[in-house]
């Protein structure tokens, strides 16, 4: 059954929900009996569909955070840009921000409609082995709202990893709002089956950040994420003119660092504040190419080369420590 | 109608909400320094944190842990002040552990904000400011649909200069003409940085959007608030920015977009 029926009540909770047939809502549904006894809860076959689906994607990797605006669409675009800088792979970008869809606009993909073929949706390529999905391309103005609660979310995401078209893929990059609600819930439930190699986290250096980035990190230890590393963001800002740094979040708890150091993850790596970031950002453009020597970039591809260079041994020795870490704190 | 039909809102005066559509640009700040100028210029204010994945705001306002109490009433809201001019619910007040993950689904969530509008015993405020979190989603909708029995006076849209966090704003700009919210005007927050070595004015996160915005909406521009390395830290402290820094520019334009805002609700 779909997840909210065509036939469901306003409020419906989602027949996979602990409320199924049980919240106020459900009352005259006539689903209600189904959903009650529990049938409606059996594991949601698009989960196998989509393993199926995916078995052509090598790596998923997950982009998340907890606190808005940290730069998680801006990391997992790059990322994605640097990725793609090697011809022989294959990258996918799949923006799961619902509300706030900014890839489109950060890809250099503002008005771009997504086509339907036989065999699915298919996405956006910025280049040739770099392909994009968001909802942004199935908007029709800039000033479309995208009001829509958690069950049709869901929706949304199960069917952007059933029925897209991906292809081929190396790397698989999910960029998410921040959080720890619908969106990063489906995303592990739909990706159960086809298995997520590990998150990166983004944060910035100040505490009202790392709190609530820390709880995302006990997210990914709930739903058994692995963790490949934390990057602090927006570090430090030299002032172009007299060359000074200035603290504008300041770290007054350790900034990443210390979080990383209790928490045994890795910190991939700190990357300053460069108003020519935004600015790339904001015209499409990669600031990998537009300013390849500046600190930012520099930083970025310090973080980004040693990490893709090892995947599969840093996934296996973050994730072991990982579980060793709970293990010893129990 | 007598006060209890209309619930635990019939005192409050004025239910204003603090939106954006992009995170990370400064609800909870605005909020925070909205807030605590009221509450200079006399005001009864409350804060209610519907931001239940990443509430902000008890760590701004340095209330700690307290524990949440019932009264005949309804829940006592936590008084950030020994005057009780500042009254705030938050879902940081009841979880025990400050790092616990709040992992829920919408139904649950907007369950949790039907209580935090009708169960909490706001007394008499002036004015209530709804901080949230980013999006136009299922903590948006609840509260909107909860207040429904009371007026909502209308909402202060944030956001910062570049066209990355416009563009989310553009869409809460249609959810609140969808939702016949009334937009009392739009701040930009984050506009540019005074580098306190040199003095040269860096323009972080690009420059003139939220004015732009304004323009192109026809909404009110409430003012820009400059990147203040002075204010990130006082909040991330819990001290009051205004008491400490009142001759700040920054200072100066929280005032001035406070006055508009009140000049707005009493019209």
């Amino acid at each position: 059954m779909a997840d909210v029926p065509n036939d469901a009540p306003e409020h419906c909770p989602g027949t996979s929900s602990d409320q199924a047939g049980k919240s106020s809502a459900c009352q005259g549904c006539p689903n209600q009996n189904i959903c009650a006894s529990g049938a409606a809860k059996a594991p949601d076959p698009a989960i196998e569909e989509i393993r199926q689906k995916l078995t052509s994607v090598k790596h998923k990797i997950l982009v998340l955070s907890g606190k808005g605006g940290v730069g998680k669409s801006t990391f997992s675009a790059h990322l994605s840009h640097a990725l793609a800088s090697d011809d022989s792979k294959e990258i996918a970008l799949l923006d799961v921000d619902i509300c706030g869809p900014s890839i489109p606009k950060i890809m250099g993909l503002e008005g771009e409609q997504v086509h339907q073929s036989g065999s699915g949706w298919s996405p956006v390529y910025v280049e040739d082995n770099l392909a994009v999905m968001s909802i942004g391309f199935l908007l029709s103005s800039p000033d479309d709202a995208v009001i829509w609660r958690g069950p049709k979310k869901n929706g949304m995401i199960k069917q952007f990893l059933r029925d897209v078209d991906w292809g081929e893929v190396d790397y698989l990059i999910v960029d998410t709002p921040p959080g720890t609600s619908d969106e990063h819930l489906s995303i592990v439930q739909y990706l159960s089956g086809a298995g997520i190699d590990g998150a990166v986290i983004i944060t910035t250096p100040q505490e009202v950040s790392l709190q609530d980035v820390r709880k995302e990190i006990r997210f990914c230890k709930k739903v058994k994420i692995p963790v490949i590393g934390v990057i602090e963001n927006m570090s430090g800002f030299v002032c172009p003119k007299c060359k000074n740094t200035s603290q504008i979040f300041p770290p007054t708890t350790g900034g990443a660092q210390r979080m990383c150091e209790e928490l045994n993850l890795p910190l991939l790596g700190r990357v300053p504040l460069d108003p020519r970031i935004g600015r790339s950002c904001d015209e499409g453009r990669s600031f990998l190419t537009e300013v390849p020597d500046s600190p930012a970039a520099v930083a970025y591809q310090n973080i980004i080369f040693p990490f893709f260079c090892s995947l599969k041994t840093l996934h296996l020795v973050y994730f072991s420590l990982f579980i060793y870490t709970d293990v010893i704190s129990h | 109608m007598d006060s209890s039909e209309k619930g635990s809102l019939a005192q409050v005066k004025h239910v204003v909400l603090v939106l954006s559509g992009k995170g990370g640009v400064g609800k909870s700040t605005i909020t925070t320094e909205l807030a605590l100028a009221l509450v200079h210029a006399g005001k009864k204010v409350g804060i209610l944190d519907v931001d239940l994945c990443g509430p902000s705001i008890p760590r701004m306002l340095s209330v700690g842990k307290p524990e949440v109490h019932q009264c005949d009433a309804g829940w006592v809201p936590v008084y950030a002040d020994p005057q009780q001019k500042l009254a705030i619910m938050s879902i940081g007040f009841l979880l025990e552990d400050s790092d616990e993950a709040v992992i829920w689904r919408g139904p649950k969530k907007t369950a949790l904000i039907g209580q935090f509008v009708s169960d909490v015993a706001w007394g008499e405020l002036d004015i209530l400011l709804v901080d949230t979190p980013p999006g136009t989603s299922d903590e948006h909708l609840a509260v909107l649909e909860n207040l429904r029995k009371h007026r909502v006076d209308g909402a202060v849209l944030v956001t910062t200069p570049q066209a990355v966090s416009t563009g989310d704003v553009r869409r809460e700009i249609t959810f609140c003409k969808k939702t016949a919210v009334k937009i009392l005007g739009i701040v930009e927050n984050m506009s540019g940085f005074v580098c306190p070595h040199c003095s040269e004015c860096s323009n972080v996160f690009s420059k003139g959007g939220g004015e732009e915005l304004a323009k192109l909406t026809g909404s009110v521009f409430l003012g820009s608030v400059p990147l203040d390395p002075l204010l990130t830290a006082t909040l991330e402290e819990g001290r009051d920015f205004l008491q400490a820094f009142p001759e700040s520019s920054t200072y100066t334009a929280i005032s001035q977009i406070v006055n508009t805002v009140l000049s707005s609700l009493d019209a």
